[in-house]
């Protein structure tokens, strides 16, 4: 066998088509027997519905229908949590659709559907909606302060508080230096390449809905549009196609992946809802607005004693699918790759009138790296230590794993460090960016601009979560089909699956092909998130193709009158001690179809270190990044 | 609603469209002639991910009403390509890994085509300039930069 693929630079198979502008993303699908839909959307912050009228836009030819929360049913279905549900957190589930109170800039009030774009659009101008305006609660501290509750019955702004947990950070510590800052991290959005779009076709003969434009996790997805519509969860298949970005944003389901299926099955009509950048920015998740005061103790001599503190999550109006996990990432993660043997940090998650948030690159990590790193060269200058000294003295050693980080509550999961060498990666990012030669410039104006060298270090999770599943099919045509749970989000999944799958058969990757992301094509699957989709589904491959092994070697037993493990197998060949062959092609029609499962709850964490040189003009505030 | 007739070139052949005089020509060329490698970004001239070529100029067909087409020569990535091989741009994007969702990259392979067919030279300064329209979420834009450059020698071969 020629060396192995995977380790290998290769051009990705994905890029012929890409390149030719021949992919295909959900807007590119051909579908002209399809209505168009467009969603009117709250222009206030908060504030009670009290005219909703769509007659005269009703009446504009080419308007097939207005659906609103009445057309639904009141109430409408909420949206429940994907990731670390908690029965709390259910009053705070976006609906679908606003009954009679909005709560963001951008939230579902109405969705035209027409015979094109164009005329809904027209139309959304005729609908008269009228909103008696409640106070914007904006930040934390107006969330806190309560001029407005967002949820009147709940008494309070404040959704949840995460806590984090280990050893006792409440104790006194006689003698060390406590170094303390308030910090915050502005909003962020994903503000993918390509918008969101759903393609919505109800078969009401066949009682059976297909959705084009799945991303992510097609599977969740279909269990809860089947709960919200009262449909088994056979009865619809979640298509996915390529994906122009995915980020942690898309593929989550949003009130469009109710509204838009509703609609097609409604109607009985295809349904194609295409997001513009506008709607975008305002309604797909926002994400990172945290503030925090946090305290770090130290001895003098530099070893972190303890943390203590407390974060606030800006979440926005509603707990969406993935809300949960930055508010409690910023808290469990503030330690990162560093021992700090007593942490007590809060995480307070409040309710405003923005956007609502989930997860983005990171979500959390980014957030409290900047805490903690920013504590670090604070507590640094305050010791009068080398930033780089301080950081190594406190970093996890290999000797010192696994280690255990901070617990969460609810729900609850004891978590540990299981390997690394943080102190590894530290020296390779300072020898990079050649640390030392820097040093002379922080501080420095030159040209205007001010220059600033900082080091970090972070841990990364990943490779995690529900199962994930696989299956692999050996045709009459000697071509092994490769089926993954696993959804393309723009990151090169089918060349990395595909390198997978060649080594483990030993065949050239030209002999494969990759069907992935569609609940179509495998009966239970998950998808791609949490950097999960090369280790959860690569895995799954594997073990598929060690069953497809074992089958090919079977069959070619039989046919070659020899046991199973004599059989030698090669590149689409099988031959026997005697040296008779038979092609895999051959064999195809006693080879079943392997499956392939790989479980792993168990997180796990990359680590890595980040230095920066930047200069600062002080004049306009412009940061150019140098190195 | 209305439509207005227009005769245009599209990707070298001669084409008749009848379109309502609002509809922009990125609509026109996705919906009307199903060339959907053309991809709508932002619809505000942003993010150059519809970028066409007009007469040989990229132009964003965003930013363009169809019946503004009317009489002119159109190029849009399909124009650009062959399904036998992947042209000097296309090859060099993939070598460096200039892309990954591919969202951007017809807008990308586009507009650098523009630049390097009126200036096979141009400097690391120039194409950034140039590619400065064209956003990208995924990659960053050192591949893109990097591929580009490495496309350069093409160009510069076919001018000779």
């Amino acid at each position: 066998m020629n060396a192995p693929l995977v380790g290998q630079p290769i051009e990705r198979i994905e890029d012929l088509r890409l390149l030719r502008g021949a992919g295909c993303f959900t807007d590119d699908i051909a579908a002209p027997d399809a209505l168009a839909a467009v969603i009117l959307r709250s222009p206030l912050a908060h504030g009670l519905i009290t005219r909703l009228d769509t007659e005269a836009a009703q009446k504009l030819p080419g308007v097939v229908s207005i659906i609103t929360a009445r057309t639904i049913g009141m109430p409408v279905p909420t949206i429940p949590l994907r990731l670390a549900p908690l029965a709390e957190l259910v009053p705070y589930e976006q609906p679908v659709i606003a009954q009679d109170r909005v709560r963001y800039v951008g939230e579902p009030i109405a969705m035209v559907v027409a015979t094109s774009a164009a005329i809904a659009e027209d139309a959304l101008d005729l609908i008269e909606l009228e909103i008696a305006p409640l106070p914007a609660i904006v930040t934390n501290d107006d969330a806190a302060a309560a001029a407005a509750l967002l949820f009147p019955d709940s008494g309070s702004n404040l959704c949840i508080t995460y806590t984090a947990r280990l050893g006792d950070a409440a104790q006194e510590f006689p003698g060390a230096i406590i170094v303390e800052d308030d910090f915050s991290t502005q909003r962020h959005t994903a503000a993918t390449m390509e918008t969101r779009g759903l393609l919505a076709r109800w078969d009401a003969a066949r009682g059976h809905l297909t959705v084009h434009g799945a991303a992510k996790a097609p599977w969740a997805g279909r269990r809860m549009l089947a709960r919200q519509l009262g449909l088994d969860e056979f009865s619809i298949d979640m298509i996915a196609v390529d994906v122009g970005g995915g980020f942690g944003m898309r593929g989550e389901f949003y009130p469009e992946d109710f509204l838009v299926p509703f609609a097609a099955r409604h109607l009985d009509r295809p349904v194609k809802w295409i997001e513009d950048r506008r709607e975008h920015l305002l309604s797909a998740n926002h994400a990172r607005e945290f503030d925090a005061h946090l305290q770090l103790i130290l001895s003098p001599a530099g070893d972190i004693l303890a943390v203590r503190g407390r974060a606030r999550c800006n979440l926005g109006a509603y707990m969406r699918a993935n809300a949960s996990i930055a508010p409690r990432n910023v808290a469990q993660f503030f330690s990162g790759p560093y021992r700090i043997p007593n942490i007590a940090i809060d995480t307070d998650v409040f309710l405003t009138n923005k956007t609502p948030t989930g997860t983005y690159r990171g979500p959390g990590r980014f957030e409290t790296d900047f805490f903690r790193e920013r504590l670090l060269d604070l507590a640094a200058e305050r010791l009068g230590m080398d930033r780089v000294v301080l950081r190594r003295r406190n970093l996890i050693t290999s000797a010192q794993m696994p280690h255990p980080i901070a617990t969460v509550s609810a729900p609850v999961k004891a978590e540990e460090l299981d390997s690394g060498d943080y102190a590894e990666t530290l020296d390779r990012c300072l020898g990079a960016i050649g640390w030392d030669r820097l040093q002379p410039l922080r501080g420095q104006r030159i040209n205007g601009r001010h220059h600033g060298v900082a080091v970090g270090c972070f841990i990364e999770g990943g490779a995690a979560g529900p199962s994930e599943h696989a299956r692999l099919e050996l045709g009459a045509d000697g071509m092994v089909d490769v089926f993954v749970g696993s959804s393309m989000v723009g990151q090169g999944l089918e060349t990395v699956l595909l390198q997978i799958s060649a080594d483990a058969l030993g065949l050239p990757m030209e002999r494969l092909r990759i069907f992935h992301g569609s609940t179509t094509y495998l009966r239970i699957g998950f998808g791609s998130f949490h950097s999960r989709s090369t280790v959860m589904g690569g895995t799954a491959i594997l073990n598929a193709a060690t069953t497809l092994k074992e089958a090919i070697r079977a069959a070619a037993g039989r046919r070659l009158n020899c046991a199973p493990d004599e059989v030698l197998l090669g590149a689409g060949t099988a031959t026997n001690p005697s040296g008779a062959i038979v092609n895999w092609a051959e064999l195809a029609a006693d080879v079943p179809a392997a499956p392939g499962q790989f479980d792993n709850h168990t997180h796990t964490y990359a680590y890595g270190a980040h230095a920066a040189h930047v200069g600062v003009d002080i004049a306009t505030g412009h940061v150019e990044i140098f190195d | 609603m209305p439509t207005l007739p227009i005769d245009c070139t599209v990707n070298g052949a001669a084409t008749h469209l009848d379109v309502a005089p609002r509809t922009i020509l990125a609509d026109a060329l996705r919906q009307d002639l199903g060339l959907t490698g053309t991809h709508v970004g932002c619809a505000h001239g942003s993010c150059g991910a519809c970028t066409i070529l007009l007469d040989g100029a990229a132009v964003r067909s965003c930013l363009m009403l169809a019946v503004q087409a009317a009489g002119h020569a159109i190029t849009t990535i399909e124009g650009l390509s062959n399904p036998d091989a992947l042209t000097p741009l296309q090859a060099a994007f993939r070598k460096h890994g200039a892309l990954q969702c591919g969202f951007c990259t017809p807008g990308m392979i586009v507009t650098a085509h523009a630049l390097l067919s009126a200036n096979p030279d141009a400097d690391a300064d120039t194409i950034r300039d140039m590619l400065s329209g064209n956003l990208c979420r995924c990659t960053g834009y050192i591949s893109i930069i990097e591929a580009v450059l490495d496309a350069r020698a093409a160009y510069q071969e076919a001018r000779a």
